[in-house]
């Protein structure tokens, strides 16, 4: 009729009579069945076959819906949209018989183990005329563990990855420094719980694939080689399960920062005879090198180094102070690999001669720029070391020098700020210590240590790069501040410093300072 | 007057004396018309062909004759028989071969209208079975399912829009009616989504009330739009009617029972009805 009018046709006005409903004879306007709505309702139920009543199972521990025949739904919140969508999957209704229009949640108790949906369905009845009616569902939440659950809670410590962090060094820096990263970028959160043994840390995981991304992380900021192995715990045949233990042992080279080393011949000619002694100078997931004499520097990859592993010939516990007499800047300072350095003679001697003897010692250092009469540098003593090394025997007619550089020292004016506190601190991993064996001189070693650490972050701020500090609440600048003369000591600028968002319960009144901030 | 009702002659015509009627005493009385008849119960009767309720396919009802379809058993033509045997002939046939005869003819009672597919011997016997002043024709039309295309009933015939002119003189002539072209609630097939009578008719339950006044006029009897066989549009294949009495399929339910009995006049032929009248003028007290 409509395409009649379009077309411009008259068409006359129709209006719609009434006609009887057939069974209860009221007047109705007519309809396909021309029977009225309350005859049609009485004898058609288009809401006949479908499920009234449906079963949901639920586990509390992890509040997640079960799929079956084996799927766990996490993330359902009561009377959301996935919950719905989870529910009405369930009632498996005949999409092709009936339409659904509408469908919402009824309230009910949260503790009542009932879902109550209401739903609004169309379907055609009979002659053609569609009806809409309502629909009432009620589903049974039963609660069941899931396996996760179950599992974890018939044994709470069961891990079946463990990751084992060794470094066989007699110091810990690196791992204070991995401590860091990984809490910066949260890679252990999926650890069920962290051990520290001498020379290293083990991360116990619950599946193997955390253990890989962990394993993953820690080959991306340090140079490692890794193996993995597995250990059968369980096996049920007739399904093809198997239940393993995996172990993945990762060992970090044992070159650290500031680390003297005398490069295999071989390797020292793979490098572009770089001088057998080099400095190491920084350590991420490759190892970078600097002769401190030509300013020449490399990059040794995880894979090149483990090829072909070396030795520190000396480390940083053993170096040793010295006082710079003179300095003569040799030649023009220098980039190397984002550092400075200035080529330089100088004339030093040690703290521990200085003013007993004359011992003193002209040599070429690289740390011309920071230098000046009268400062501290620590530095290498090869004078009075004896070197065990194999290598050094190794390359023919090397000529050791007495005393390599290696950074300036600060050390008279910390005396001054000893014990007072930093206005920045870190946070720390909840690790197990191993607290049985060793006692009281490990612990004072491990706490110097560790006041080294914190030092070093202040030295350094390519150090600082990847970590995050946090204001320290207790921090008080000091009066005394004025009083400094010539140079600060170095103290990481206010700006770097994260303010600690803490909500724990112990810090409960501070957190309205947090919030402030 | 005798038009409107056939008198049997079984019964005899009563005297205006007291008759002992249903336990009611009835005094003399002028009835309106003068005559005082006793009829037999006419109104609507509910039946079933083989199972089937659609009971305008397989029969045609008109007020000279009534053609039924032949059946497996006899009991579709035994209860026409029952109701009109003594009144009009009711014939047994097939046209074309099939017992589809309500939607293939058309007639009143000046005449009958066969499609082309009927055969000779159909013809003949159709000839031999009706009363001469019958006119049976077989005529040559395209729609040749005439009961579909044509409602018609003693004086005027609505015909499908489509049908040749010279169907349409034809009709004129045979059926002894005016002819106008017309849809039911925009149907073409007005033979089967109206039936009608002399006394009223029934369309489709979609006519709008602009179309009904319009058919109404055309038709100069009062017009219903309605359903048959519990919710069925298709009037004229549910049912088959003409002045005096109407069967329905048996699905009808009692609603659209009681409008065809008043929309085609049936109820006023029953005894009860008289009676119930006559008692309100007549008893003034009771005894």
């Amino acid at each position: 009729m409509s395409d009649l009018s379009a077309s411009g046709m008259f068409v006359p006005s129709q209006t719609v009579g009434t006609v009887l409903c057939c069974i209860c004879g009221v007047a109705m306007p007519p309809n396909p069945a021309n029977m009225c709505v309350r005859c049609l309702r009485s004898r058609v139920d288009i809401t006949e076959g479908l499920t009234r009543h449906a079963a949901v199972i639920h586990c509390p521990e992890c509040r997640c819906y079960l799929q079956p025949p084996r799927t766990w739904i996490r993330g359902l919140e009561p009377e959301s949209k996935e919950l719905l969508a989870f529910c009405l999957r369930r009632l498996r209704l005949p999409l092709r018989r009936v339409r659904l229009v509408h469908a919402e949640f009824i309230w009910t108790e949260p503790h009542s183990k009932r879902l109550r949906l209401r739903l609004r369905v169309q379907a055609e009845a009979l002659h053609g005329a569609i009806l809409e009616q309502l629909h009432i569902v009620e589903l049974t939440v039963h609660d069941r563990l899931c396996d996760a659950c179950s599992r974890s809670q018939a044994n709470p410590d069961q891990w079946s990855a463990a990751v084992q962090l060794r470094q066989h060094v007699s110091h810990r820096r690196t791992f204070f420094y991995l401590e860091q990263l990984i809490l910066r970028h949260s890679a252990a959160a999926r650890a069920l719980r962290i051990a520290e043994t001498d020379h290293g840390l083990d991360f116990f995981f619950g599946s193997r694939s955390h253990a890989l991304k962990f394993v993953d992380f820690i080959t991306g900021v340090t140079p490692v080689r890794s193996r993995s192995d597995k250990q059968l715990v369980s096996h049920d045949p007739k399904s093809n399960l198997y239940n393993y233990k995996h172990t993945f042992s990762v060992e970090i080279s044992p070159v650290c920062r500031e680390d003297l080393i005398c490069l295999p011949p071989k390797l020292a000619n793979a490098l572009g005879n770089l001088g057998p002694l080099v400095l190491c100078t920084k350590v991420t997931n490759s190892i970078a090198l600097l002769d401190p004499f030509t300013l020449r520097s490399a990059f040794l990859d995880a894979n090149q180094y483990w090829r072909v592993p070396f030795k520190a010939l000396l480390t940083s516990r053993q170096l040793v102070e010295y006082i710079v007499l003179d300095v003569e800047v040799e030649s023009a300072e220098v980039s190397v690999g984002g550092f400075r350095y200035m080529l330089a003679h100088a004339q030093v001697a040690r703290v521990a001669d200085f003013g007993k003897n004359d011992t003193m010692f002209t040599i070429k250092t690289h740390l011309g720029h920071l230098l000046n009469p009268g400062d501290y540098a620590l530095g290498y003593d090869l004078y009075a070391a004896n070197s065990n090394d194999c290598e050094i025997e190794q390359h023919k007619g090397l000529i050791l020098p007495e005393a390599l550089l290696v950074r300036k020292s600060y050390h008279e004016k910390r005396a001054k700020n000893r014990g007072k506190a930093r206005s920045w601190k870190l946070k720390s991993l909840n690790m197990d210590v191993d607290t049985t064996s060793k006692g009281r001189a490990d612990e004072e070693k491990r706490n110097t240590e560790y006041e080294e650490f914190l030092r070093d972050l202040e030295e350094n701020p390519e150090m600082r790069f990847n970590i995050s500090l946090y204001r320290n609440k207790e921090y008080q600048p000091s009066e005394m501040a004025s009083t400094a003369d010539g140079e600060d000591v170095p103290s990481i600028p206010l700006e770097e410093l994260l303010a600690d968002l803490d909500l724990s319960e112990e810090e409960e009144n501070e957190e309205a300072d947090n919030m402030k901030e | 007057m005798l038009d409107r009702c056939h008198v049997s002659e079984g019964y005899a015509i009563l005297a205006p004396r007291r008759l002992d009627l249903f336990g009611v005493r009835i005094l003399p009385v002028q009835v309106s018309k003068g005559f005082f008849f006793l009829q037999p119960a006419v109104m609507a009767t509910r039946i079933q062909f083989e199972n089937s309720c659609e009971v305008g396919v397989f029969s045609k009802l008109t007020n000279a004759y009534c053609l039924v379809a032949i059946g497996g058993s006899e009991n579709f033509y035994s209860m026409f028989e029952a109701e009109l045997a003594d009144v009009i002939p009711v014939v047994k046939t097939s046209i074309a071969g099939t017992r589809i005869i309500g939607r293939l003819c058309a007639g009143n009672k000046n005449g009958l209208l066969l499609p082309h597919t009927t055969t000779d011997q159909e013809l003949q016997h159709l000839r031999n079975s009706l009363p001469d002043q019958v006119v049976v024709q077989r005529i040559d039309e395209r729609l040749s399912a005439l009961g579909n295309c044509i409602a018609c009933n003693d004086h005027v015939a609505l015909t499908h829009p489509d049908l040749d002119r010279e169907t349409e003189e034809l009709i004129a002539d045979v059926l002894g009616v005016e002819v106008f072209r017309q849809t039911i609630a925009g149907n073409i097939l007005v033979g089967s989504y109206g039936a009608i009578s002399n006394r009223g008719g029934l369309v489709h339950p979609h006519t709008s009330i602009e179309d009904l006044d319009e058919l109404s006029t055309l038709l100069q009897v009062p017009l219903v739009a309605g359903t048959v066989n519990r919710g069925s549009e298709v009037i004229a294949a549910g049912m088959t009617v003409n002045d005096w009495t109407a069967f329905c399929g048996s699905d009808t339910t009692a609603t659209e029972l009681s409008v065809i009995e008043s929309v085609f006049k049936l109820r006023e032929a029953r005894p009860s009805s008289i009676v119930d009248e006559m008692r309100k003028s007549l008893i003034d007290s009771y005894v």
